[in-house]
């Protein structure tokens, strides 16, 4: 080691650093942060510094992902409850102390800046109910399953609670695709869905005012074009306008006449989608599946249990963070606050998808040898 | 057995891999169907979306309501709206700021009070599109600007509806004032939801009734669909939805008699709080020094903000719900009645006063040197004896006397329809613990007790409750919540909202003992410390006078009022209600270092029941003179 250190070559370090890489993940990720990158400099015309600060937030992301893929499966699994709890106590925080921002208790301060814990249990949710899973891999009945529906529905409630009911139900399905893959009963799971659709009225009336203002408006946004219907208008309209090429890059008239909102965040794909048309929209659709595809397929060949339900849960978080975004977008679902992943403006969610990238490659990395 | 488990582990990675596919033929579906949305909108409907886009810019611009009006009790209007022209600057159209505002001054007159109220606006607003650097401008200037325009770009004349507060400082701590919206009320809109029906809106109620009553005031806001062109202008009005005028609030305050009380004090500081007992409906707020209100209204400059908050009277201060005055004598008759409730005194219960009380080798002093001789409980409330209830306040001892007053309302919340009331402080042990922190501070000391009796020691409530207590004890235990609106119009729907009286208890007092009270407390109007205030005045009324000490005496200190600095020199209280049999009106007034209750505050409270209940109004009103140095001479 001190050797190496003393013989320094940049070809050793290029070497040390490749280690564990995956290229394919790699180069796909970075292709979708720089179409990222590029609409946001559209987006953000007058303010360049965003795409400066947004490269900072790569360049910290980069090496997060890196880090992670260093980490082997079997001590990653050593964090799973750790994380799990801590994120439990910082959402119970967040519950008790929090700041409340545009009427929701989602902030935490600690000393420095604030952030959202509900991020972190997008991650820290399938580590625990994969390990909890491994352990009981053996002998897994429906009581286990039952247990890990608790530890599922915990932290979800907490987060509906905040009320963010949009970051609940996605980090719901991630903690479901880890009960799914790990082989919960397919009666169940029609059981469920016949149980969802029949508590769908009870559950209306449990809403705020605001979340079925946001379903009412998604059926007719005329309906609201001030409030919440104006983000469906205005972004369905950037969206068709966009048709089969697009704009042009910095020519969406949308965008630059200011009628999308939150035009670098939530709602990028609009800017995306209007200056890069339907082919761009292919495109994208494209590098998310092969993403899901390589992901789902390092799934496949994992060593273990563990390593099969995390690859398999995250990567499927991807995916279902890149369809709910343009299906918003798009004005099939519902308006909530969900990023476009690699592509929208944002540390903390892009801190979350390269840590889960370099979750993936560390998979990857302690595949299983041998082909059965 | 190895066998088996291989076997075991073979199907299990088979059932993984087999739900593996299923998921990627999901994601498949999922990002088809996505697929056929894309298709549907910009293939299919592109041509529908394009010309939306392209051709028919629609921009939603957001119509302001006209926020309603107050009114007080016989319609006489508090607060109104006017159409002005204001200059106004679009800051981000602007390159050289200080350049365009330079150039500006040479055509309409800008002075240095409107640039720093600018500046205190630009530092203020966030996302703000156009923000006034002159308001009011007079049809002459409009022209010359009109003319000047093409030097001008993000400059521009907006014909804009200001608030106005056409009876300038009288009742200005009742019905506050608006001002521009800043980050801060932003977030709390946010918060509310109600961010989307501000749009367009520059003005929030940030104090008084402006403030308590901005949502039904607001009323909602219009938008018009415009077709703008590739540049931004826009070309022609699609749709309108008109927006509707906010509520008009009807007050139960009596603006005349609100002058009246206001002239009554003149220049002096204080309080007064009269409430009508059967409904708990608020006839009078006084709270001075007052503020004009139109300073605030196009955003105040800093120069009169300075001087509003840095004046050693504190203009801004609303003294009748947030200021804490001990109630001095005008406990008494509470402390009384308590007595004959509890069984501690009887009407007949009498005691020789020399002048002082002793207790733990610390004498306690009446205000009488030599004291007031044979007291019964009905002279102790008329002449105010202090040596008579040192020793009822003894007999009784704290808790009984806190629990008593807490029933009264003293030290909570009166919950009237302002914001910013104050707490006060109801003395107890209790309170003692949760107030200090040192353990010799929590103690509470028996000798504390004795000052209790006459409204003193840690006693601290606010001109309002005062006068919800006396209003208590007028409708004989029945305690109304104060509020200052009687009923609020909409003027769209022609539906009116009357603010139902709102009996918050009934305090079971036995009536006799409620009878002696109020029985004492026309003594004390008639042949006690009341006498010359309400001589000849041609109705009943119960008063109490109270003088409340500011700096603690030492034990053989006397107090002369004129060695004492101003600012340190007793308050003057006075509480009465009128007439005696069905009272109308219950009346608190304090006025600030003024001295003996009955020489300050009682002819102001007399002034203002002579106006409530015979209509005369005072003399010196009548010339337009100030009030003259006659009251303090009582």
């Amino acid at each position: 080691m001190a050797m190496e250190i003393a013989v320094f070559s940049p070809r050793r370090l290029a070497a040390r650093l490749a280690e564990g890489i995956d290229g394919t993940l790699l180069a796909l990720s970075l292709l979708l942060v720089t179409l990222g990158l590029a609409t946001l400099f559209s987006a953000s015309y007058e303010y360049p510094g965003r795409v400066l600060a947004q490269l900072t937030n790569l360049c910290i992301a980069l090496v997060a992902m890196w880090l992670t893929a260093q980490v082997a499966p079997q001590t990653l699994m050593r964090f799973a409850i750790p994380a799990y709890l801590l994120g439990m106590a910082l959402l119970i925080a967040v519950a008790l102390a929090g700041d409340v921002v545009n009427g929701a208790r989602r902030w935490l301060y600690v000393g420095f800046a604030r952030f959202q814990p509900s991020e972190m249990m997008k991650l820290a949710l399938p580590l625990m109910l994969a390990w909890y899973f491994h352990k009981h891999e053996a002998t897994l009945r429906m009581r286990d399953f039952a247990v890990g529906a608790v530890l599922l529905a915990l932290p979800v409630a907490l987060i509906a609670r905040q009320p963010d009911l949009g970051t609940a139900a996605l980090v719901g399905a991630v903690g479901f695709y880890v009960l799914f893959f790990a082989g919960i009963g397919w009666k169940v799971l029609v059981g469920l869905a016949v149980l969802g659709i029949a508590s769908l009225a009870p559950l209306w009336s449990l809403l705020h005012d605001y979340q079925r203002r946001r379903i009412l408006t998604l059926i007719d946004p005329t309906q609201d074009p001030l409030g919440a219907g104006y983000h469906t208008i205005q972004s369905t309209i950037a969206v068709g306008s966009g048709g089969v090429t697009g704009k042009g890059w910095l020519q969406g008239t949308q965008t630059h006449l200011e009628f999308i909102p939150e035009r670098h965040t939530d709602f990028i794909f609009a800017v995306f989608s209007e200056e890069f048309g339907l082919a761009g929209n292919v495109a994208l659709l494209v590098l998310y599946s092969l993403l899901v595809a390589r992901g789902l397929m390092i799934a496949a060949n994992a060593a273990t249990f563990f390593a099969r339900l995390l690859a398999a849960s995250i990567t499927l978080m991807f995916f279902t963070y890149a369809f709910v975004n343009m299906g918003m977008v798009a004005g099939i679902l519902p308006v909530v606050g969900v990023p476009l992943p690699f592509i929208s403006y944002g540390g903390t969610a892009l801190l979350t998808l390269f840590v889960g990238i370099g979750i993936l490659m560390s998979v990857h990395r302690h595949r299983r040898l041998v082909q059965t | 057995m190895k066998f088996a488990e291989l076997k075991d582990h073979e199907r299990e990675l088979y059932y993984f891999q087999l739900r593996v596919g299923v998921a990627g033929v999901a994601v498949l579906f999922a990002f088809a169907l996505l697929f056929a949305r894309f298709f549907h909108l910009q293939v299919m409907q592109h041509d529908a979306y394009a010309s939306k886009a392209e051709d028919n810019r629609i921009s939603i611009v957001p119509i302001a309501p006209n926020r309603g009006l107050i009114l007080d009790r016989n319609g006489v209007v508090l607060a109104r709206n006017y159409s002005a022209y204001t200059l106004e600057i679009f800051p981000a159209l602007i390159k050289g700021l200080d350049r365009t505002i330079q150039e500006l001054g040479e055509v309409v007159e800008v002075q240095a009070k409107d640039r720093s109220r600018f500046r205190k606006l630009l530092a203020e607003t966030r996302n703000a599109e156009s923000l006034p650097i002159r308001t009011r401008l007079s049809d002459e200037e409009v022209a010359r600007f009109a003319a000047n325009r093409y030097r001008f770009p993000g400059v521009d004349i907006k014909a804009r509806l200001f608030r106005q507060y056409p009876r300038g400082e009288t009742a200005s701590h009742v019905i506050g004032y608006i001002g521009r919206i800043n980050t801060r009320d932003q977030e709390r809109l946010a918060e509310l939801e109600v961010a989307a029906n501000y749009r367009g809106t520059d003005f929030i109620g940030k104090a008084g009734l402006e403030a308590s009553y901005q949502q039904e005031l607001h009323g909602s806001t219009g938008f018009e669909q415009v077709e703008i062109d590739a540049g931004g202008r826009g070309i022609r009005t699609l749709a309108r939805t008109p927006a509707q005028a906010g509520n008009n609030v009807t007050l139960t305050l009596d603006i005349k008699l609100q002058e009246v009380a206001e002239f009554a004090f003149g220049e002096r500081r204080g309080a007064l709080v009269a409430i009508e007992p059967s409904s708990g409906g608020v006839l009078a707020f006084v709270s001075k020094p007052g503020f004009d209100p139109n300073l605030f209204v196009d955003g105040i400059d800093p120069q009169s903000w300075a001087e509003l908050n840095s004046s050693p009277d504190r203009p801004l201060n609303n003294r009748a719900i947030a200021g804490l005055y001990p109630p001095g004598s005008t406990f008494k008759p509470y402390m009384a009645l308590a007595a004959l409730e509890l069984g501690k005194r009887t009407p007949k219960s009498a005691i020789n006063d020399p002048g002082f009380f002793e207790f733990g080798g610390r004498r306690f002093r009446d205000s009488k040197v030599g004291g007031h001789g044979y007291v019964d409980l009905y002279k102790s409330i008329v002449v105010s004896s202090d040596t008579f209830y040192y020793q009822l306040a003894n007999d009784m001892g704290i808790d009984a006397i806190a629990g008593f007053m807490d029933k009264f309302g003293f030290g909570s919340r009166s919950g009237i329809d302002l914001e910013g009331e104050a707490a006060g402080v109801l003395p107890s042990p209790q309170w003692k613990q949760t107030r200090f922190r040192r353990p010799e501070q929590q103690k509470w000391y028996a000798g504390e007790t004795v000052s209790i009796g006459i409204g003193q020691g840690y006693n601290a409530y606010t001109p309002m409750q005062l006068a919800l207590a006396l209003a208590t004890l007028a409708a004989n235990g029945d305690m109304y919540r104060p509020h200052l609106v009687s009923h609020i119009d909409n003027l769209r729907t022609g539906e009116r909202r009357h603010i139902e009286p709102t009996l918050l208890k009934r305090l079971p007092l036995k009536p006799e003992n409620l009878e002696f009270v109020k029985r004492a407390m026309a003594g004390v109007n008639r042949e006690g410390t009341g006498a010359r205030a309400f001589a000849n005045a041609g109705y009943s009324s119960g008063g109490k006078t109270g003088t409340a000490q500011v700096i603690g005496m030492k034990q053989n200190e006397k107090y002369d009022e004129k060695k004492v600095a101003e600012h340190l020199r007793d308050h003057s209280l006075f509480i009465v209600f009128a007439p005696l049999e069905s009272p109308k009106i219950a009346l608190m007034v304090v006025v600030e270092n003024g001295g003996f209750g009955a020489r300050a505050a009682a002819p102001i409270a007399r002034t203002v029941l002579d106006y409530y209940l015979l209509g005369k109004v005072p003399e010196a009103a009548l010339r337009g003179a100030g009030p003259d140095e006659e009251g303090a001479a009582d």
